[in-house]
């Protein structure tokens, strides 16, 4: 009876999770832990007293780049205009920090999803989402990124970040994210 | 017990039988002219039956606006055969045909159904034919005679025995559902906590294409209802989208971006002998096969904007086919071949249009600002398509002329991607 109600149980969480898919992408993202640890360094000379005016800096817990919010790898969209891939100036230094990043980790991977706003076709919006997932890549490439690193793949319209029907929510949602190793 | 789990992992992401919660409820919101006047008479015995299989004759007539349909109440007793109607009372009331009939329980527990439609004028019996059938079958009975009497009344095959596919989006869930040209008797093909987009129905009935973004990207399937089994058809580096079946139901127009941009391509339904059909930089997307299979529809922004193209389906040069406006996308033709359906932005509004493709003239068909998804009935008398209303997603469908409307929804749902299906036993 036991085994039974016990067989009962693992099966029925195996549908639970079998039939739940994984969370989407940006629950996903939010639910990224960093598993490196966080190693903490230690102040090189701390017996020395400050020598100047400037502020003591307090030692460092030396954390991820990725995940560093006052780091520029840390952000992740690029935005684009309507029915358009081209990457707008004010991205290119992000492109060119996540550039570096890949070219200096040879073992990174990514992938970048191209998203697209509500109106029209539902396909023309994947294949447009597509073109600016593209669009991203090529730029990553041409800044010193391996191809082979990156995969490039659209959501089209179907995971918009911003629900509303109107330009500001459209805007957020002609988007470009840029997922690291182990976001995707 | 690995393989329970391995059964039951299959069993929850395949074919999930049982009626769909919600239901589609159809409301008509138009009528066409020149309605043939029509009686259908309560079936003598028909309380027999778990439902009233006259109510919903009438209310497919009804549906299609093909019909006026007559008050038939108050008449005692019921006529079965020709003789025991009273033509003259009818003619006074101007109505050109009557259906009369009888239901009754076998031995065996099954019931027998009769019918038959009857011209007034004339006095004679246009059709008649008997069933038997099960409890469960009385709504499949009712299309039946109703398409019959469509069929018999208008010259035109009915498509009432025919079914949509659509996708339900509800309390993030996307459920993929197959019911009755009606909206009723939904099933569950597919649930997915994933995007699920562009069905697209294999020509005998018996398959469903579609592009599921359960491995968080779009992969294109092909699932059997018949047996719930389904296979991946394309999953390559990239994209996987816009399944569209050759007539002959053996291979499908994909829209694939391995090779970088959105391209057709060619694929046998197994996913064997992928072949590239455009060469383009632009994105190329859409593909439909015409009814005789020489040639594909698709939608393109090689010349600037979204226009729709066609070429031969094998390969070859594409012809530029919409010219007017800025944004003309998803393409779908009748099965006669004379009549593309599309959808064109006009002033900001995204609205469904038919163009005859012998004198290349346009007509938007609607005036709602969101339409999307086309598909004809197999008869190619109503277009189904989604749109939106009051925020929510519904589907509708519009009379290739215009003039019949109906509006089909689910309740606190977004309804998207309608396909329409297939007549049944081609």
């Amino acid at each position: 009876m036991n085994r039974a109600r016990a067989l009962f149980a693992a099966i029925a969480l195996v549908v639970l999770y079998g039939c739940g898919s994984e969370p989407s992408k940006d629950e996903g993202k939010a639910g990224v832990e960093d598993r490196s640890p966080a190693t903490v360094r230690p102040p090189t000379r701390p017996t020395q007293p400050p020598v100047s005016a400037q502020p003591v800096r307090p030692s460092q817990v030396q954390v991820n780049p990725l995940k560093d919010p006052k780091n520029i790898l840390s952000k992740r969209s690029v935005y684009f205009d309507y029915d358009s891939d081209r990457i707008r100036e004010e991205f290119r230094p992000l492109l060119q920090a996540h550039a570096k990043y890949l070219a200096d980790h040879s073992g990174a991977k990514m992938l970048t999803q191209g998203n697209a706003d509500e109106r029209g076709s539902r396909e023309y919006n994947l294949a447009l989402g597509q073109r600016r997932a593209e669009a991203v890549r090529r730029m990553l490439v041409l800044m010193g990124a391996r191809e082979a690193q990156i995969d490039a793949v659209s959501l089209g319209e179907e995971k918009p970040r911003c629900a509303e029907h109107g330009e500001a929510c459209w805007a957020e949602n002609r988007r470009g994210d840029l997922l690291h190793s182990g976001e995707f | 017990m690995r393989r329970a789990i391995q059964y039951l992992l299959a069993a929850c992401l395949l074919l999930i039988p049982g009626a769909a919660r919600a239901q589609l409820t159809i409301e008509i919101t138009g009528g066409g002219g020149n309605q043939i006047p029509v009686a259908v008479l309560q079936f003598a015995g028909e309380a027999v039956l778990p439902t009233s299989i006259t109510d919903i004759i009438e209310a497919d007539l009804l549906r299609s606006g093909r019909f006026r349909v007559q008050y038939a109440g108050g008449i005692n007793p019921l006529p079965t055969e020709p003789a025991q109607v009273n033509f003259g009372d009818w003619k006074t009331r101007n109505t050109d045909a009557i259906v009369i009939g009888g239901a009754q329980r076998l031995p065996n527990g099954r019931f027998e159904v009769r019918f038959r439609l009857l011209d007034v004028p004339k006095q004679t019996q246009l059709a008649g034919v008997a069933f038997t059938l099960s409890a469960a079958q009385v709504r499949a009975t009712a299309h039946r005679i109703a398409d019959v009497i469509y069929e018999k009344l208008t010259g035109e095959r009915g498509v009432f025995s025919t079914r949509i596919a659509y996708v339900v989006k509800q309390n993030g869930r996307f459920e993929l559902r197959i019911a009755d040209a009606d909206g009723q008797g939904a099933q569950v093909a597919l649930a997915s906590r994933e995007p699920i987009i562009s069905p697209s129905w294999s020509p005998d009935g018996t398959r469903l294409a579609y592009v599921s973004f359960e491995s968080k990207k779009p992969v294109v399937y092909v699932h059997s209802l018949t047996t719930g089994q389904r296979h991946v058809v394309a999953n390559f580096r990239g994209s996987n989208s816009a399944p569209a079946w050759s007539p002959d139901g053996k291979q499908l127009a994909a829209v694939l971006s391995k090779e970088g941009g959105s391209q057709l391509y060619l694929i046998h339904a197994d996913g064997s002998n992928v072949r590239r059909i455009t060469e383009s930089s632009s994105i190329d997307t859409e593909p439909i096969f015409s009814a005789d299979g020489q040639f594909i529809y698709f939608t393109s922004d090689r010349g600037g904007s979204p226009q729709i193209y066609r070429m031969p389906a094998g390969g070859g040069e594409p012809a530029r086919i919409t010219f007017d406006g800025e944004y003309n996308v998803s393409p779908r033709l009748s099965v006669d071949g004379k009549t593309m359906a599309f959808v064109s932005r006009r002033d900001g509004r995204f609205q469904l249009a038919v163009m005859d493709l012998g004198s290349r003239q346009m007509q938007v068909l609607t005036d709602t600002q969101r339409d999307e998804s086309p598909s004809f009935a197999p008869n190619g008398t109503m277009i189904l398509y989604a749109t939106e209303v009051g925020g929510r997603g519904v589907l509708a469908a519009v009379s290739a002329d215009g003039r019949v409307k109906q509006r089909l929804s689910v309740q606190a749902a977004d309804v998207r991607e309608p396909a329409w299906g297939p007549f049944l036993g081609n």
